[in-house]
């Protein structure tokens, strides 16, 4: 009796092996579960979701900056994502924070460290020293296995759709303003211009952005300033003097 | 050219043409109007080609009164459509030696860093996706496409539907290739791992993928055998689960609408979960279940025994693919993803185990009665040991999802030695081992040129994947604890470009490594273009006789 029901089972699952559109509905209920349970959750979570002092959207400069350090597979060597441990943390800097990346369409988190980790980079070298290192690894890391990226010096930084890039990361969810938007190209240019007029509205809007001209020349605006810009604001929104790790224990 | 009489064309052909004639006036706007010109370059391509393939349609009607009605069947026999099946292989074979020679040359650009030679297209960050599109998308993806096109018809007993339809599958899914690896040297990348391709590569590989499930369903509704063979159910997971993953995992805003740059709509931690459930079942889907099915056909024909237990093929199958889903989350441990997602991902991770050496078990016991061949026939050893090497990749991957593991071998070249053993030793195999024996049977030939080059082409590459995966873990290992190392004053005891440099043996070594694997793969190139080119065919063995008159 025990042995028939056994085969029974076996037997149900013909319909399964005789019919291609039942197999396609069996195997789309299969792998769709997981993928719920586990992702659906983190649009609602408080821990995902929680909103932390000074994080503010990039600056058009430091977003380009992004797209430079994107377009470049920088992410392949170089992760943004510092664990809780005693070495990382006093390596990198305080662990991070899901807010820290919530502006980031997409996540810069990586998966491995050919080079360190940059989540919190921004500040930790000159700019100087930035610039010498993208153009030549070697010359301030002998033992570097990095590539040098010269040409980020010489390439003019595309400015043709500055406004288009900051409206669709508002269409995302990023909350620029509708002066941030006005002003994408003029801020832009500001962001490299020390002396500029508009230097204090421009910070008004960006708490905490760095304003200077990034690779030491004055005359265009290049990838390498748009890079280094990025680079330099990376981890510095945060200020942990200020943040309550308790606040989202349960 | 003389326009074909309505009457001569079938609707597929008037659907294609009508389809491909919207398709080139799009790609014609790109050529037109993108800001980048690499997607000016894209859109030509697009145009070009789309036209070229409407020009092909219209010239075949206008050479004929009537549409050919290609017969389902000869003198009892399928007839089946290998044309397809035939430029998979070639194209495999192509693209595999293009992605090992890739993947060797930034192993190297890791150990000699002046080889990037400080330009934009030679640059690690840039080839890095190069390699792996080439050898996942490119290589195993034309193998997967190849294969399944040849074992649906097969079991089905069934022709592929339509005439037009299957060269759009493989045409369009290589032309998604050539987008994909031109736009990553110029820069055209979303930065998401496996899915760097941007938002318009991305659209069009989505309706090659709809083509592709329909003519794989196609196949099965049309079959003259009672059951689905089990290879089959693999295929199908495999095709209808990257095509849940690839569009959630893409979804995205175009800054501009012929632009090629695009934001991607999840953000941060919820974009990071997203990722990592596409990137784990890329492997899941894409390199596992894809390549069971190939496990699934491949290792019974060629032993010529039966699937060791179908029962267990069962439970392999739904426990895998149910299974497989829930592993993302052990790729993002101790980051900002709540532990309890990570935890879950961890305990699936753990449980996945099982239904994979299920699957080993259910893959080497089909050769039950049959071992002895491992001695005589080196494709079915090269397919028995990437069975091995499975079972072994399968037992890392889950010790290495264990929290406190992970906690020392994330960010490490352990993760690359790990991937590698998978990749080199489980996909590739397989897929050496499937192709050594397709080409003889689609080109009507006795046996492979030369079964001694295969055996060369085992040993080196067996060799070369040890001495890549041995190099990973010792510099994986040595990296995570010379990162968490102390002095005895409660410092820090290495600096990070310390561990890089103590790792530079190990990148030699792994380079070396490569190199036997790529000259194993050309060894192949080698022996199957030959295979074609001068095999013995089947038909002329057997008129042997009445071909030797003596001069």
């Amino acid at each position: 009796m025990a042995a028939q029901q056994k085969t029974s089972l076996w037997e149900k699952h013909k319909v399964f092996e005789k019919n291609s559109i039942i197999l396609l509905i069996g195997i789309l209920i299969a792998v769709s579960i997981g993928g719920l349970v586990e992702i659906v959750p983190l649009f609602y979570l408080k821990s995902t979701i929680e909103t932390v002092q000074g994080m503010r959207p990039y600056t058009p400069l430091e977003l380009m900056g992004r797209n430079v350090y994107i377009r470049e597979g920088c992410y392949l060597c170089h992760s943004q994502m510092i664990r809780p441990m005693r070495d990382e943390i006093e390596r990198y800097g305080h662990y991070s924070l899901a807010a820290e990346s919530k502006y980031d369409h997409p996540f810069q988190w990586g998966s491995k460290r050919t080079g360190p980790d940059l989540a919190r980079v921004g500040g930790k070298y000159s700019d100087a020293w930035h610039v010498e290192h993208l153009k030549n690894p070697r010359s301030v890391v002998p033992a570097s296995v990095m590539p040098a990226y010269p040409f980020l010096a010489e390439n003019r930084l595309d400015d043709r759709n500055i406004r288009a890039h900051l409206l669709t990361n508002q269409e995302l969810g990023v909350p620029y303003t509708e002066e941030d938007l006005q002003k994408a190209r003029t801020d832009l240019y500001t962001q490299i211009n020390p002396d500029s007029e508009s230097v204090d509205d421009f910070l008004k809007r960006y708490p905490k952005a760095v304003v200077r001209d990034f690779d030491g020349d004055p005359t265009k605006l290049t990838e390498m300033d748009a890079v280094v810009a990025y680079l330099q604001m990376l981890g510095t929104l945060v200020d942990f003097s200020l943040y309550d790790n308790k606040a989202y224990l349960r | 050219m003389a326009v074909p009489k309505r009457s001569s064309l079938t609707y597929e052909e008037i659907g294609f043409t009508a389809f491909l004639s919207v398709l080139a006036l799009l790609c014609f706007i790109f050529w037109g109007k993108a800001p980048e010109a690499i997607v000016r370059f894209h859109g030509a391509i697009g145009c070009i080609g789309a036209l070229a393939a409407v020009i092909v349609i219209l010239r075949t009607a206008a050479g004929r009164d009537h549409p050919e009605v290609i017969p389902q069947e000869i003198n009892g026999k399928p007839n089946y459509n290998f044309g397809v099946v035939k430029f998979c292989t070639i194209a495999a074979m192509f693209w595999g030696i293009a992605g090992f020679a890739v993947g060797d040359i930034i192993a190297w650009q890791l150990s000699f860093p002046e080889l990037n030679l400080g330009l934009p297209w030679t640059s690690f960050g840039r080839l890095r996706p190069l390699h792996t599109s080439a050898v996942i998308f490119a290589f195993g993806g034309n193998v997967l496409i190849g294969t399944s096109l040849y074992v649906v018809q097969r079991t089905s007993r069934a022709r592929l539907p339509g005439s037009i339809w299957p060269w759009f599958v493989v045409l369009g899914y290589n032309a998604f290739i050539v987008i994909a690896g031109t736009g990553y040297l110029f820069g055209v990348t979303q930065s998401k791992e496996y899915a760097e391709p941007e938002w318009y590569a991305d659209l069009w590989l989505t309706v090659v993928w709809v083509a592709y499930l329909a003519i794989f369903i196609g196949t099965l509704m049309k079959r003259k055998e009672d059951h689905i063979y089990v290879a089959n159910w693999f295929y199908m997971a495999f095709i209808v689960t990257i095509a849940m993953l690839h569009l959630v995992n893409n979804a995205t805003l175009p800054v501009s609408f012929a632009g090629g740059k695009s934001y991607i709509a999840w953000s941060g931690v919820q974009d990071a979960m997203v990722q990592w459930w596409y990137g784990h079942n890329a492997v899941g889907f894409f390199l596992t279940a894809g390549f069971l099915a190939i496990m699934y056909y491949f290792v019974p024909k060629r032993a010529e025994r039966p699937v060791y237990s179908y029962r267990l093929s069962i439970v392999h199958f739904w426990a895998l693919i149910f299974i497989y889903i829930w592993a993302g989350p052990h790729h993002l441990h101790y980051t900002a993803l709540p532990q309890w997602t990570a935890t879950l991902g961890m305990t699936f991770s753990i449980i996945l185990w099982m239904p994979s050496w299920g699957g080993m078990i259910n893959g080497l016991m089909t050769l039950s009665g049959a071992w002895d061949k491992l001695r005589t026939d080196p494709v079915l050893r090269m397919l028995v040991v990437s069975v091995a090497f499975y079972g072994m990749s399968t037992f890392e991957g889950p010790l290495m999802s264990v929290r406190a593991v992970n906690s020392l071998s994330h960010y490490t070249d352990w993760t690359i030695g790990h991937v590698h053993s998978g990749a080199l030793g489980w996909v590739a195999y397989i897929s050496f081992g499937a192709l050594y024996c397709l080409v003889p049977w689609l080109w009507h030939k006795k046996e492979l040129y030369s079964l001694k080059l295969v055996s060369w082409h085992f040993w080196i590459s067996t060799i070369g994947i040890v001495f890549y995966i041995s190099a990973m873990w010792v510099s994986g290992i040595m990296q995570g604890l010379m990162w968490r190392a102390y002095d005895s004053l409660g410092f820090l005891q290495y600096s990070f470009v310390e561990t890089v440099e103590a790792m530079h043996p190990f990148y030699v070594i792994r380079a070396i490594g490569g190199f036997m694997f790529l000259v194993g793969g050309l060894i192949m190139a080698y022996n199957m273009w030959m295979t074609i080119r001068s095999g013995v065919p089947i038909e002329a063995e057997e008129a042997k006789p009445a071909l030797v008159p003596a001069e």
